[in-house]
């Protein structure tokens, strides 16, 4: 079990003029719908509890209006809760002074927004130097960190532009850079790249998964978009109406969704691309053919056995044989599920 | 017998005549808030004047500096500085044009003394009412406290509060002034919170999110891009500083209104033109050169298509 770095408990969220006098109605079983119609007020986040483990990338999903932003909002108090805890390395970050909260924000956790929220009458570099700026450090040295951070996701060059004469896919390279600029070991990315194209959307992805792997930060990365949740994601969580209604790793919310809320989420994803062959491999299958490695996907496996007219492949981990995956249940894994239509009104 | 008593006249009372407060009443009323409003100024008023006399100072030492350089030195700032302003050759060379007119034309010293007192005025609304912007930025009580206030500032007769200024401090330069910034004052006020408060949200909690205070917050990210509208708000009060000259000059402030009252009281077609024209030209040139700054200001913006 790896290090816990944000742990979120019994966490609520809920709009309104006299919001801690809602509680008790909620507790008492209240639906959000009773509570709009009856009280004027609005439940945003309901008894939320995510262990979030250091190092990792954890994602909250959810469809627009499920709390997704106002949560991850809460972890650096943009948004004051209506009652619970969020603990960032077992400190209460909802009992902090103004004061702890400040360097907090400076020193261990930094953002990323949706609609990239630059500075424009800063340039580049001014822009990518703003959290050491605001943390003190003196030009001399802020300038050069934040220049590197820039060379980093590919902005050398541009130091001196203004964010309105970059693409969005370039202004979104700026608000990481930005981020990462503070070496605060948390990363929040608010729909960080929803607004752009899906080109660029794979690109930005691709330059996170990166320097992920060298910088292994807590990232917490809000999404709407399942192919990107298991893409990038070692965690998901999902989050529905304010309430999280399944989290675990990617292959366990494909193989087993919890509700056909979260089975009509998974309906669509390419599954041969997604699905490894680790989550499939049975230790009593005997199949012969080819040994490949747990985290290959089902699609390349299923090359691989057409290609050597195998039963089946031998999965193995860390160079260990874990078990193996038949043909026929690796087809049978990536059958797409039938969609429950009752399931799908129940929320739409 | 009460007050109210002795004043309504209950036997008459009409729905075709407004029971208004008998005239003797209304006199008695009246004659005691002008009576407390002068013992007041008895009392007050040289303490007033010394509260005032640093900027009187300053305002004379100005106007000395401007009358005891020599002309050309005046001509070639104003170039100078309309072209710091500006960019603009042509709004430059404009400016000094105007001047060398103006002076030709005799109106030299009043010129001076009018840009004395505009240049003053609006340091002094610039000095007190932007951080006043600032303060109704960050309150919906106190921008519900100060609007009214402003509204009042602009709306309400000149001459009603020229008197007060007057009956406390006299005539003369400082109630001139203060004249002048009431009515100038509220613009750079009002577009100051305006500026602050109309700052992208999303932006502002970006600053949050990496942990700004406050102040690094408003001197980073709120004031440079409120600036634009600050900046149009001191347009304005230049504008409506100007506005008041001949106004002013009816409470002994000299300059190029005083010419255009007497034109007025003597039938002085051509005098009151000349100097009139003097203070459109001076309007002008503070309009162009200042819209220009502030346009300059928003250089980030070019190349953009949706800031």
């Amino acid at each position: 079990m790896p290090d816990i770095k944000i742990q979120i408990k019994n966490l609520y969220k809920i709009f309104g003029a006299n919001d801690k006098k809602m509680l008790p109605h909620i507790e008492s079983g209240m639906g959000k719908t009773e509570l709009l119609d009856r009280h004027a007020h609005v439940l945003a986040l309901s008894d939320v509890n995510i262990d979030i483990p250091a190092k990792g990338i954890q994602v909250i999903m959810g469809l627009s209006g499920s709390g997704k932003s106002t949560l991850i909002r809460h972890i650096n108090r943009l948004i004051e809760p209506t009652s619970g805890q969020m603990l960032v390395d077992g400190t209460d970050v909802l009992g902090m002074s103004d004061n702890e909260l400040e360097n907090f924000r400076r020193f261990k956790a930094s953002m990323v927004f949706q609609n990239f929220a630059l500075f424009p009458h800063k340039t580049i570099l001014e822009n990518g130097m703003y959290g050491l700026k605001v943390q003190g450090v003196k030009d001399e040295q802020a300038k050069p960190q934040a220049q590197k951070w820039l060379d980093r996701v590919g902005l050398s060059g541009f130091e001196d532009r203004y964010p309105a004469q970059l693409s969005g896919g370039m202004q979104q390279r700026v608000g990481l850079a930005r981020a990462l600029s503070t070496d605060a070991d948390i990363l929040l990315m608010d729909e960080a790249f929803s607004a752009l194209d899906p080109l660029i959307r794979t690109d930005m992805q691709d330059v996170l998964l990166d320097l992920q792997k060298e910088l292994h930060k807590t990232v917490v990365f809000i999404t709407h978009d399942l192919d990107e949740a298991l893409r990038i994601g070692d965690n998901i969580a999902i989050l529905r109406d304010g309430e999280v209604v399944q989290q675990g790793n990617p292959q366990e919310i494909i193989l087993n969704p919890a509700d056909e809320y979260v089975s009509d989420f998974i309906q669509d994803i390419n599954r041969p691309r997604v699905l490894q062959i680790g989550s499939i491999a049975d230790p009593k299958n005997k199949s012969k053919g080819p040994s490949m490695d747990a985290e290959t996907v089902v699609e390349d496996a299923l090359q691989e056995v057409i290609a050597t007219k195998a039963e089946g492949v031998k999965v193995t981990q860390n160079g260990k044989l874990i078990g193996a995956a038949s043909l026929e249940q690796m087809i049978h894994a990536i059958a797409r599920p039938t969609a429950d239509k009752k399931g799908i009104e129940s929320y739409r | 017998m009460s007050f109210f008593d002795r004043c309504v006249e209950y036997d008459k009372l009409s729905i075709w005549k407004f029971p208004a407060l008998e005239k003797s009443c209304l006199r008695d009323v009246k004659k005691a808030t002008d009576e407390s409003f002068k013992s007041f100024s008895r009392e007050y008023g040289e303490l007033m004047e010394t509260i005032f006399d640093p900027l009187l100072y300053f305002l004379i030492w100005f106007e000395k500096l401007l009358n005891n350089t020599p002309w050309p030195i005046i001509v070639l700032i104003v170039g100078g500085l309309a072209y710091l302003g500006s960019r603009s050759w042509k709004l430059s060379a404009g400016a000094m044009i105007s001047f060398l007119l103006i002076g030709y034309l005799g109106m030299w010293k009043n010129t001076m003394s009018t840009v004395a007192l505009i240049s003053v005025a609006t340091l002094l609304c610039i000095v007190l009412g932007i951080p006043l912007g600032v303060w109704m930025s960050r309150s919906e009580r106190v921008q519900r406290i100060i609007t009214p206030i402003l509204d009042i500032m602009q709306t309400i007769p000149i001459f009603v509060y020229l008197l007060p200024v007057v009956m406390l401090l006299g005539i003369g330069k400082v109630p001139g002034l203060i004249a002048v910034c009431v009515y100038a004052m509220p613009p750079i006020i009002r577009l100051t919170n305006l500026g602050l408060r109309l700052v992208d949200k999303d932006i502002l909690e970006a600053a949050d999110s990496f942990g700004s205070n406050y102040r690094q917050r408003l001197f980073n990210v709120q004031f440079p891009l409120a600036l634009p509208n600050i900046f149009a708000g001191v347009n304005q009060t230049i504008m409506m500083a100007l506005a008041m000259v001949v106004i002013a000059s009816m409470i002994g402030v000299k300059g190029l209104g005083m010419p255009v009252l007497q034109s007025i009281q003597n039938q002085y077609l051509a005098l009151g033109l000349m100097n009139g024209l003097a203070i459109v030209a001076l309007a002008i040139i503070f309009d162009r050169v200042s819209q220009q700054y502030g346009k300059r200001l928003q250089r980030h913006r070019e190349g953009g298509h949706d800031a």
